[in-house]
């Protein structure tokens, strides 16, 4: 009998958190599947309408807006935050000697809320009050910066809070791919005659190639979901310059009372995400059970 | 962290060094300024902030931004300040962080030395779960919590937070133990322990360093989440975050840059306190968070 | 103190089985070792014995009681892992006691144990240390404390040596042989170090996908190998196992093999009637190094010792003995002579075959020809 329940144990300890995950997770997008079917608006319904929410969702130009700044946002904070990581991986990874100190002042920002970042950004980037505003005041009368008041360009100060926040995480997890490289192979290159950049470029580099993916995917996944920077910062405006998908779901579902094409674009966020996700999972589990 | 330098340096003149110098004492500035301007902003009065340039130290240092924004300025319609709220996010943080930790630590056990047929399946499914857009549970998790009567209160929030936190406390647990010698388990059971004897007189006690590591990244990530407190809170449950952004967008009256910069300064100040003790774990946190175990 | 009798074993991972019909017995006192190599099934074995895994059929009784379905702590076993298995948080004593403690015995009784065992393995001075503060053979001398506390039927050991330097490995076994002539209790032993195996088992079962190969005494296994990889596996350098012809010599049969230059050469084999069958026939001969040797090193007192001539390729001094390689039935033979033989490499020399240590398997089958 006892050691029937010990056989059990294992399983009962388990099941709170598999059924709060079933319910929670896998039961909430089933759920959200079928609303995007029907025509809910401001409260669930349950006519059946098939796929007209996706029409009208792929009609709306709010919607292209959103994919438009997506693709915008997504391309520029994944490049630059890679790009920017990588380089300040390399250079801290020169026997700096304040390195202990640059490093902590360079990830910080990391353990801030969006709405924090957001909100001194918006400021920091308000011509009246901010950069420009203080340039100004410095004799540079001349200087003009107001993307965030104009329509064409406030997604790129969008870009420009989210790369401040995240490329120091980016740079970490390069200066640990960077370290983890076998220091016997840069002898070894050292030996064969290379030295210096030529090492980075065709040796450690390379190696990299897992750091990249991580690091695109960590990225990626931050970019679909952003939602509070653009909100603290912009949001969403001016206008609809900056709506992303995220706060697009947000406003068609809560304030616009367009529940079933909210729930349309949630599936459309949650498609995106694990058709980068899910093969990176697999790829990643499928290698641990080889070691 | 400290990962032992090596020797991948580059062998350069002095000229080439002093550019590198610089150009990471650039970018020291960049990360820092923000932070900088925040802070000094936050000691002058409004009048000089209108005035002056945002760099400078205040010529007038005043802490009234602060004790206002503790504690008197406008949120939504009361004067209350942010402290309510700061109080609110302690309700709602200590909790969910300590269910999701311990129910994390739990599964991790049993993915790693009890395994049964189908513990793959469920740690796949936890493991999805971390990455999923949150927009896809609101609407659904908006009629639960309804359902369940903890609408707007900072039980619901307790849920939503330790429910989205599973997976990810799974992961680091799950991942810590898989290192973990199986044969101890083994000893302790030709000891005689069972389950959860071998949990908390073998496992638990080794467990310190990834259980700091899961606590701070649950920490900061729920006290910084936005999405759920301005979705599923009400007054008296609204997080720092949600109040320091209705502080901050508050569209009645002059805007108090000052009082703004205090607010969002106490917002963040618990997870930069955390990561000024503990960066080590923190940073070890966000990798692990990248599924590299 | 028990025996311990293992009768028809299968177990399966689903549809793969990994032991398959295993029949072993083992007296009350008697030494056990479990030998093959990586993968054979061994450790999967000791552990359904341990009831660390579950058996898909078959029987296992620890004298005369079946434990198969019995949770490990209730069949009085105890055991020594590969890693030690020492629990990293608590100190040497308290590791020790562990078992006790969990099956609620007093303080004072527990504390009499754990000197009594301390004083046996020599670790007093270490029952307050934790197990990261002491050296690989302190911690196998913990592990093998923990076990003996619980003075049960039986001993199980997983590769309890492999973890251990090339010096201390020796002193440990010599240790471990020692206790167990102290104790007298049965043992156990997981190796996949056929020297560990044949210095200390009363019994050897040789492993090999699942499958039993040979259980006997370590005389047994060494001189009566039942098929080719018992032959191969067990003693080192191994045994030489070279291609013949087998003919007929008058009455009796002879056997032909290749030497190096590429003629034939021809070794009389008497008493062994079976071979008729294989008149004509490729069988494999199998001889030992120590067996094939320079003429005055040959053991003098046997009369079926034959003389061939051979050309050394490699001469390997090794201090106590000397290896020549020569090459026999087209594959590289060592021979293992005395360490002054007068011996150079690339000419010929006299090897002496002794033929009554010789023995035959079938190349198809790979069992032995008796």
């Amino acid at each position: 009998m006892r050691d029937r329940l010990q056989n059990w144990l294992p399983r009962i300890v388990l099941a709170p958190s598999f059924f709060l995950i079933l319910f929670f997770v896998y039961g909430f997008i089933v759920y959200t599947g079928y609303l995007s079917t029907t025509n809910s608006r401001m409260l669930p319904s349950n006519e059946f309408i098939g796929l007209s929410n996706y029409v009208k969702l792929f009609g709306l130009s709010h919607w292209e807006t959103a994919l438009t700044n997506l693709a915008i946002f997504g391309i520029l904070y994944i490049g630059i935050s890679s790009v920017l990581g990588l380089a300040l991986a390399i250079l801290l990874d020169q026997k700096i000697r304040a390195e202990g100190i640059i490093r902590p002042i360079y990830l910080y920002p990391m353990a801030l809320s969006f709405i924090v970042t957001g909100t001194a950004w918006k400021w920091f980037l308000d011509p009246g009050i901010g950069l420009e505003h203080t340039l100004h005041q410095w004799g540079w009368e001349s200087f003009h910066f107001d993307w965030i008041k104009n329509r064409h360009f406030a997604i790129y100060t969008v870009v420009i809070a989210a790369v401040w926040q995240s490329s120091g995480f980016v740079m970490a997890m390069f200066l640990a791919g960077l370290r983890g490289v076998d220091n016997e192979i840069i002898r070894a290159a050292q030996i064969d005659g290379a030295s210096g950049w030529r090492i980075y470029r065709r040796i450690i580099i390379p190696m990299m190639r897992p750091v990249f993916l991580s690091a695109f995917v960590v990225l990626a996944h931050l970019a679909i979901k952003a939602y509070d920077l653009v909100i603290a910062l912009t949001g969403g405006g001016p206008g609809r310059a900056t709506e992303l998908p995220a706060t697009f779901m947000y406003s068609y579902t809560f304030t616009r009372n367009q529940m079933g094409v909210g729930a349309s674009s949630a599936i459309i966020m949650l498609i995106m995400i694990f058709s980068i996700i899910v093969p990176y999972l697999y790829s990643e589990l499928r290698s641990e059970g080889r070691r | 962290m400290s990962i032992p330098s090596q020797d991948n340096a580059i062998q350069g003149s002095r000229l080439i060094r002093a550019l590198i110098y610089t150009v990471l004492i650039v970018f020291v500035i960049y990360y820092l300024l923000p932070l900088y301007v925040m802070l000094v902003n936050s000691f002058k009065p409004l009048e000089e902030i209108r005035g002056g340039d945002m760099l400078s130290l205040p010529d007038q240092w005043t802490i009234a931004p602060w004790l206002s924004a503790w504690s008197t300025a406008q949120i939504g319609v009361e004067p209350t300040g942010l402290r309510p709220y700061f109080w609110n996010s302690i309700m709602m943080v200590v909790p969910a962080v300590a269910i999701s930790t311990v129910l994390g630590a739990l599964n991790g056990y049993v993915l790693t030395k009890w395994q049964f047929r189908g513990h793959g399946i469920v740690f796949g499914m936890l493991l999805l779960a971390c990455f999923i857009p949150f927009q896809i549970v609101l609407i659904p998790m908006a009629r639960v919590l309804g359902f369940l009567g903890i609408a707007g209160t900072t039980g619901g929030l307790v849920l939503v937070h330790m429910v989205y936190g599973l997976g990810f406390t799974t992961l680091f647990f799950r991942n810590y133990y898989a290192a973990f010698p199986t044969e101890l388990v083994r000893a302790a059971q030709i000891d005689g322990a069972g389950f959860f004897t071998i949990f908390w007189r073998i496992l638990v006690p080794s467990s310190a360093p990834i259980a700091v590591v899961t606590i701070i990244w649950q920490f900061t990530n729920i006290w910084n989440d936005f999405l759920f407190g301005s979705s599923f809170a009400d007054f008296d449950s609204v997080p720092m975050t949600v109040a320091l952004n209705n502080l901050v967008s508050s569209s009645t009256g002059v805007k108090e840059y000052n009082v703004h910069f205090a607010g969002a300064v106490l917002a963040a100040l618990p997870t930069l306190v955390v990561y000024i003790v503990s960066g080590r774990y923190f940073v070890r946190g966000l990798m692990a968070g990248a599924v590299k175990g | 103190m028990a025996s311990l009798t293992i009768e028809n074993l299968h177990k399966s991972y689903g549809s793969v089985e990994v032991l398959k019909g295993i029949d072993i017995e083992i007296e009350d006192g008697g030494f056990l070792v479990l030998v093959g190599p990586s993968g054979c099934g061994k450790s999967t074995l000791l552990n359904t014995i341990a009831g660390l895994e579950d058996i898909t059929s078959g029987d296992i009784r620890i004298g005369d009681r079946s434990v198969a379905g019995l949770h490990p702590s209730k069949r009085d076993i105890a055991m020594v892992f590969q890693s030690y298995a020492l629990y990293p948080n608590m100190s040497v004593a308290q590791n020790i006691s562990f078992g006790m403690e969990i099956r609620g015995i007093d303080k004072a009784s527990r504390e009499k144990a754990i000197r009594d065992v301390a004083d046996m393995l020599q670790i007093g001075q270490l029952l307050d240390r934790k197990p990261s503060q002491l050296s690989g053979g302190q911690r196998q001398r913990v592990a093998m404390g923990r076990a003996l506390v619980r003075d049960p039927m039986v001993f199980l050991f997983d590769e309890p040596l492999s973890n251990l330097d090339a010096k201390l490995r020796v002193d440990m076994r010599t240790e471990i042989k020692r206790l167990h002539q102290r104790m007298g209790t049965t043992i156990v032993y997981v190796t996949h170090d056929q020297i560990e195996a044949l210095t200390l088992a009363t019994k050897i079962a040789v492993l090999k996908d699942g499958i039993l190969q040979q259980f006997g005494t370590p005389a047994e296994i060494y001189n009566d190998p039942s098929n080719m990889f018992v032959a191969d596996f067990m003693g080192s350098p191994s045994m030489n196992l070279i291609e013949a012809t087998v003919a007929k010599n008058g009455s009796d049969h002879a056997i032909e093999l290749e030497s190096a230059d590429g003629s034939s050469l021809s070794l009389p084999v008497n008493g062994l009637a079976s071979l008729a069958d294989y008149a004509g026939r490729k069988i494999v001969f199998g001889i030992r190094p120590e067996a094939l040797t320079d003429p005055e090193g040959a053991d003098r007192n046997e009369t079926r010792v034959v003389e061939q001539s051979c050309l050394i390729e490699v001469v390997e001094p090794a201090g106590s003995d000397t290896f020549a390689v020569t090459r026999l039935g087209g594959k590289e033979a060592i021979a293992r002579l005395r360490a002054d033989a007068k011996i150079e490499p690339n000419q010929q020399a006299r090897l002496a075959f002794n033929m009554a240590k010789a023995v035959f398997f079938d190349p198809e089958s790979t069992n032995r020809i008796h």
